[in-house]
């Protein structure tokens, strides 16, 4: 094929974008790592250089220790019910009954709805005198303190986490269901299978693939959670709820401690790097064609 | 008969979870809609309400300027999306049909993007914002540009529309080169209008994405004038501490705008033939 395009051109043509990464992405990436070595408590305007103290005070901090355990709390909570529940609702809704567009606006509208809209509706609802404590209390249990009670904050912000992931992975999955060969089930019908056995034989090893897919992105989008933080609990009760974003958000933008924020943001890079490494060599080598 | 019992606990276990989806928001009407005789705490509590009022929403909305915070979510959404369409398709299309000196060097780059979230980089994200007094303390144009630009392109949508590119047959590009066209021509007037369908993807998902956005404006804005919606809401909490019952229209008057933009482009949604789109 003839070469219709100058010599500049592809260059011309990636420039925007490129100008785009350069400043917003990579420069602050590389500085995110500087940061961490200065130490701003003193004046902001006037860091000093401060080696690895930063990370000597990160890992000597009790907060530290409690931020990373939330976390994970948060990620082996909320990803394995991300990745089951989702697919539960994405098989019912894919066998042929009416009604399956108003299901699927319903259960994706948490989706779209704005985080910080779907905080305070369950802010509402955990409301010490709320519905869901009278719920509790007609039950014949104790009244629970949503998230004023520092055993259950952490949970009652996850459930909002959950509730507002569902739809989407539900999608993702409803995609994924449609490549799955239809004369499997006819073959497990004949044979008389149950409802059980015909996906956890035909359903479940077709789509493992998406599953493992749905389990990274919604471990990554965990390690990510802020607003419903900022929103319902501001990471307390006693830190109870407080997560690695929230903790960095506070350090630098409340305490103005920009060294050691960055000290915890790198540790956050290194998780999620982790994480999406393992997500794209694995389950989008076909998305970017590599 | 057995057919019948599959069915109807198939709708049940639905109807169900699609009740779960919606009642926050049900409960939260339910409260805009009482009025002062009602007391929203009482047990038990009461769907439908006894004291039906519009005031709350005429309350919240004489004291709240939702007009304002709706017009600076439409000019930061509105210029996200204006962003990331230019930007994406220019940086799309040479990955997709060019050979040029350092190819794979801007693919992995760009791919590399993917893997570093922003809530691990907005301090310094913020320093720069900063450093080029892009913040509405200077003005609130600069203001404007400073919550767009961090967002102004993403690899997701270099990677979507050079994807686009790659499925428009050559014969297109041979054929508008031999009738005379300059390469920008080539790529605005033909190659553009054939991946319309891709751009459309790429603009609903960035303009949902842009507009739940809480962060970044969070962090940058200083000027109440300036809030875009989210930041809007939040801010309810603190205007009026403990008045659920404004709280709670001013939260369901923000949502409407996406609620009627998503029941308008559902397709798009929850179709799934654009699975995985919008960024978790």
């Amino acid at each position: 094929m003839f070469k219709y395009y100058g010599k500049y051109a592809p260059y011309l043509f990636l420039l925007p974008a490129g100008l785009v990464l350069l400043v917003f992405f990579f420069i602050p990436f590389f500085q995110t790592f500087f940061l961490s070595f200065f130490d701003y408590s003193a004046s902001i305007y006037q860091p000093t250089f401060a080696g690895i103290e930063n990370y000597v005070k990160l890992f000597q901090s009790p907060i530290f220790y409690k931020v990373l355990w939330n976390t994970f709390v948060y990620l082996f909570v909320a990803v394995p019910i991300l990745a089951i529940f989702p697919l539960f609702i994405a098989i019912l809704i894919n066998q042929k009954i009416r009604g399956v567009t108003l299901y699927k606006i319903l259960i994706y509208l948490p989706v779209i709805v704005s985080i910080v809209v779907a905080a305070i509706a369950f802010k509402w609802l955990y409301a010490d005198q709320g519905i869901l404590n009278f719920l509790v209390t007609s039950l014949g249990f104790q009244k629970i303190g949503w998230l004023t009670d520092p055993n259950w904050a952490l949970y009652s912000v996850i459930i909002v986490t959950i509730w507002k992931g569902v739809g989407y992975y539900m999608i993702i999955y409803l995609a994924a269901l449609m490549s799955v060969p239809k004369e499997l089930y006819e073959a497990c019908d004949i044979d008389g299978a149950n409802f059980l056995t015909k996906h956890l034989t035909v359903t479940i090893p077709h789509i493992m693939p998406t599953i493992a897919l749905v389990t990274t992105i919604s471990a990554i989008s965990a390690m990510k959670v802020f607003a419903e933080i900022y929103v319902m609990t501001k990471g307390g009760p006693l830190n109870s709820s407080k997560t690695i974003v929230y903790y960095i958000y506070e350090r630098a933008f409340e305490n103005l401690d920009l060294g050691y924020a960055s000290a915890m943001a790198v540790v956050l890079l290194v998780i999620v790097m982790a994480f999406s490494l393992v997500n794209i060599l694995c389950f989008e080598k076909n998305k970017y064609n590599l | 008969m057995k057919k019948f019992i599959e069915k109807f606990s198939i709708h049940a276990v639905l109807i169900l979870v699609s009740l779960l989806s919606i009642f926050p928001f049900i409960w939260l009407i339910s409260t805009s809609l009482k009025g002062a005789g009602e007391n929203i705490f009482a047990y038990p509590p009461t769907i439908i309400p006894k004291d039906f009022t519009w005031a709350n929403y005429t309350g919240v909305w004489h004291k709240v300027d939702f007009i304002g915070y709706f017009v600076n979510s439409m000019i930061v959404a509105g210029g996200t999306v204006f962003l990331n369409l230019i930007l994406s398709a220019m940086a799309g299309y040479p990955l997709a049909r060019m050979e040029f000196k350092g190819k794979k060097i801007a693919f992995f780059s760009i791919l590399a993007t993917i893997m570093i979230p922003f809530q691990a980089i907005m301090l310094p994200v913020y320093l720069i914002t900063l450093k080029l007094h892009l913040v509405d303390s200077v003005n609130n144009f600069a203001g404007f540009i400073g919550m767009i630009m961090p967002f102004a392109v993403s690899a997701f949508g270099i990677f979507l529309m050079r994807q686009a590119f790659l499925g428009i047959p050559r014969e297109m590009e041979e054929a508008a080169i031999v009738d005379g066209c300059s390469i920008w021509q080539l790529f605005t007037k033909v190659l553009m209008p054939m991946v319309k369908p891709s751009l459309a993807v790429l603009a609903i998902f960035t303009f949902i994405g842009s507009w739940g956005e809480f962060l970044w404006p969070s962090i940058v804005l200083t000027k109440e004038s300036m809030y875009t919606l989210p930041v809007g809401v939040n801010n309810l909490q603190g205007m009026f501490s403990s008045n659920w019952r404004f709280i709670a229209a001013g939260s369901i008057l923000a949502t409407i705008p996406i609620l009627i933009f998503f029941l308008a482009m559902q397709r798009y949604f929850i179709s799934g033939e654009n699975e995985g789109a919008v960024k978790g």
